[in-house]
């Protein structure tokens, strides 16, 4: 009997001291939870050519630094000291832009990831894409930089997605009427990326605006752009993809183009409606007495 | 020559001299793009083809549902097999960075008599493991490797290869802690990536071997040991140290002045003494 108690005693020691580290756990898993998910994301950082969207990005990256060091020390580097580069590897409360207030800066890049602030060095999109080979972990996956060249996988940074160049068209000099084309003259992919459109300038009736216009499908958010722009804080900048852009859904068919017309191929409840032409003429209407008399 | 001070200091000062070598290797890889050692610890490349991993941070890495490429899996079971089957936890005292400022603090703890027993916060030994449990939890909870975003290791590792930011804070927090509030406390105590080798490195060839016939019952090694609990066999069984949380820096074998402790090959001896082991 008095062994049957001792026994019980303990089991019930063992009982409170688990309950007590369970309780302890919980405390400090949600305060540690509750950090780790504000840590993890920061809404304006960009990342290398290549990266996975930014929640995969997140899960994936080990933080080893390696794409940054390839970057740095890569041949065409244009610090030839090396000791600067477009990527670099955040580290606690270090994020703060060289000049306070002028250019978008990134709040709180998840530490130990790597990210580039355009305005300072932008990306020189490297041909051979240096820093995405490197990654152990397919963070940086080189599928999402590649394209098919004679049956053949190759690299190809014009298909690097970083961001997407957005223009501020109040604060761009060239929509004022005054002749600049800095990122125009800047982008790697000129005439593809920024296209200069001409429109007339009623204000002096006798000049042109060079007006610098983003093409999305085809920018790769290197951020070029924004390192030329000549004012203050930039007229045009790079945002993340997902900031910048809108979607439509998937509700809206391009009727003119077959290959989304395809995708209405075997809907259920959705039907065409095929409105015929009307044999009239447009005159008819206008010059018809029901519209007088309406 | 026995009573020589760098005798007296073999291991110790062999340590530091590893531990500050694949230091600078790292930071001259950031910096010179010497291809010797590149990346931090955790992940790099050795001499440009083997891939090297932390196997605890590719581990959180999982947990977070990713699904990873070769290279880093390959990087991590190498450095698993490594610990596991040859050098025990000798990552926490011959490769972590973190090892040389809680051995400062506790140096300055004991030099100037901070430590004393009854003063100290008692922590549990096996908190590491429920925080290297937490760890596992939170990354598969939130989606992103919960200790490697608070980690002082990795803070100050790649603080000093890439820029430390705040990241200082954190390591003059662990060295705060390890002065004033627990001796041995981070390492011994609370860090998951030692609470993972712990775990992982038990059966490790190279281990302290212990010879009872010629202790003198001195305890000179269990005064030195940050880690007391794996020397209880001091004076009493004549067996190897045979818990992964020896972190094999062999400072009980340097003081010991009858030539007790030793470093020896498990797997070189019989099965009878194995089995004591």
């Amino acid at each position: 009997m008095a062994e049957g108690k001792k026994v019980d005693k303990g089991r019930r020691k063992f009982f409170i001291q688990m309950l007590q580290g369970l309780g302890l756990a919980a405390l400090g898993g949600s305060i540690w939870g509750g950090y780790v998910a504000e840590a993890k994301y920061d809404e304006l950082v960009l990342r290398p050519p290549g990266a996975l969207p930014e929640e995969e990005f997140i899960k994936k990256c080990i933080r080893c630094g390696l794409c940054v060091e390839a970057c740095k020390n890569r041949e065409n580097n244009p610090d030839t000291t090396k000791q600067t580069a477009t990527l670099r590897l955040a580290a606690p409360g270090d994020h703060k832009p060289k000049e306070e207030n002028k250019y978008n800066y990134p709040k709180e890049v998840p530490i130990g990831t790597p990210y580039f602030v355009p305005r300072e060095i932008p990306c020189y999109m490297c041909e051979d894409i240096p820093c995405v080979p490197p990654c152990p972990t397919g963070a940086l996956d080189p599928d999402l930089v590649s394209s098919v060249k004679n049956g053949k996988k190759v690299l190809d940074i014009n298909k690097a997605r970083m961001g997407v160049a957005v223009v501020d068209e109040e604060n761009c000099i060239a929509y004022w009427g005054l002749q600049c084309d800095a990122c125009y003259r800047a982008c790697p992919l000129i005439d593809e990326a920024i296209k200069l459109e001409l429109r007339r300038n009623p204000r002096t009736g006798r000049h042109a605006f060079l007006l610098p216009v983003v093409y999305p499908d085809v920018c790769t958010g290197c951020g070029l752009c924004e390192h030329a722009c000549v004012t203050e804080k930039p007229a045009i900048y790079v945002l993340p993809r997902d900031i910048a852009l809108g979607r439509v859904g998937k509700h809206y068919v391009k009727g003119w183009e077959k290959k989304d017309e395809q995708r209405l191929k075997g809907s259920k409840g959705i039907h065409k409606t095929i409105t015929p032409r009307s044999e009239k003429r447009p005159e008819d209407y206008l010059n018809t007495e029901d519209l007088l008399n309406e | 020559m026995s009573n020589n001070v760098i005798y007296k200091h073999r291991f110790l000062i062999a340590r530091r001299i590893v531990q500050i070598s694949i230091l600078l290797l790292y930071i001259a890889g950031n910096i010179y793009g010497w291809k010797i050692l590149q990346g931090n610890l955790s992940s790099s490349k050795l001499l440009d083809v083997v891939p090297l991993a932390d196997p605890y941070a590719t581990l959180q890495l999982f947990a977070t549902g990713a699904l990873l490429a070769t290279d880093v899996i390959i990087g991590a079971l190498i450095v698993l097999f490594f610990y596991m089957f040859i050098g025990g936890r000798a990552f926490c005292s011959w490769v972590c960075p973190i090892n040389m400022v809680t051995d400062l603090a506790n140096w300055i703890r004991v030099k100037t008599g901070i430590h004393r027993e009854e003063w100290q916060l008692r922590l549990s030994r096996k908190v590491r493991y429920w925080v290297l449990g937490l760890s596992l939890v939170v990354s598969f909870i939130i989606g992103a490797p919960a200790f490697e975003l608070i980690s002082p290791i990795s803070m100050l590792h790649r603080g000093l290869i890439f820029g430390m930011g705040f990241g200082w804070v954190a390591v003059l927090g662990v060295f705060l802690f390890d002065l004033f509030v627990t001796k041995n406390g981070w390492c011994g105590h609370v860090c998951p990536l030692g609470g993972f080798f712990s775990l992982v490195t038990k059966p490790s060839a190279i281990r302290v071997k212990h010879d009872a016939d010629k202790c003198t019952l001195c305890m000179n090694c269990k005064n030195v040991c940050p880690e007391k609990q794996v020397l209880w066999m001091v004076g009493k069984e004549s067996v190897f140290v045979s818990s992964g949380e020896c972190i094999n820096c062999g400072r009980c074998i340097e003081v010991c002045n009858d030539d007790a402790l030793n470093f020896g090959f498990r797997y070189k001896q019989n099965k009878e003494e194995k089995s004591n082991a």
